[in-house]
């Protein structure tokens, strides 16, 4: 076997467990630690796919920002464990599990039946598609608008945050 | 077996996006329904990055990009949102949370 081969495996499964292991914990935490895991493994898949800019900002802003931040709320708010459902919804629950297999199963028939010969078998292997310049000459170039929208998306999601978070003053002031 | 195709990829793609469609249903605590929402745009993340690399296009890389972005501001909002009604409620059960139901 390929070490590509061996490496897609490795990532794969990692990914695969870690993520059941995020809806199968009780504790927030634990779930929130695994999903870390299944970041990490994720950005291996993107060097494999050689997509190196997103791999790298995949471990930057998912899992460096974003999942420091749901630790942070979970340390913060110190919630108590999940809660069971109650007696009538376990068998929902049950059901979305039956229900969530079967969807998986029926995409996979799909996606591995399928008649997909307009795309390569192989991966176009040129390194050059992922790096920074080849990405961020798209981006200012040809996605500029949508790059500036973006920005702006965030400036509004941080005033956003902050608003919603922040007490309010007259109420601390008594 | 021996060769990775791009249904490989995309097998575990709606995997995780399964699991996360699963978890988003099941759990009850609002912080975890978060985690799961972020694992199926993950999910919407690797399809992508499969097909830009199959098709050795990078604008699948580029909405990735934007992807993160989104996921970043919806992250950071949901949460503070998570912040304000635990203020309110002292939970995080979703359950509880049925103002607007029915």
């Amino acid at each position: 076997m390929e070490l590509q081969t061996i490496l897609f495996w490795f990532f794969a499964l990692i990914a695969a467990v870690a993520s059941i292991l995020v809806i199968a914990n009780k504790k927030p935490l634990i779930s929130a630690l695994f999903l870390i895991l299944n970041f990490f493994s994720l950005a291996g898949i993107y060097l494999l796919l050689s997509a190196q800019f997103i791999a790298i900002s995949q471990v930057i802003v998912y899992a460096g920002a974003i999942m420091v931040l749901f630790v942070f709320v979970i340390m913060l708010l110190n919630a108590k464990d999940e809660e069971e459902f109650a007696g009538g919804m376990k068998k929902i629950k049950n059901f979305v599990y039956i229900f969530g297999a079967i969807i998986f199963i029926e995409l996979v028939y799909f996606i591995f039946g399928g008649n997909n010969e307009k795309i390569s078998a192989h991966p176009k292997v040129s390194v050059e598609i992922g790096t920074i310049e080849n990405i961020g000459f798209n981006l200012y170039v040809y996605y500029i608008l949508p790059f500036i929208v973006a920005s702006f998306l965030l400036l509004v999601a941080t005033i956003g945050s902050i608003l919603l978070a922040k007490k309010k003053i007259e109420q601390s002031n008594e | 077996m021996s060769e990775i195709t791009i249904n490989h990829y995309l097998a575990l793609s709606s995997f995780m996006f399964v699991i996360g469609a699963v978890g988003v249903i099941t759990r009850r605590n609002a912080i975890v329904v978060f985690m799961c929402i972020e694992l199926m745009l993950n999910a919407a993340n690797l399809a992508l990055v499969a097909f830009s690399s199959f098709l050795g296009d990078v604008q699948g890389q580029v909405f990735v990009f934007f992807v993160m972005t989104v996921a970043a501001a919806e992250a950071a909002v949901g949460l503070a949102i998570i912040i304000a009604i635990f203020r309110n409620k002292q939970s995080l059960n979703i359950d509880e949370l049925n103002l607007f139901k029915w």
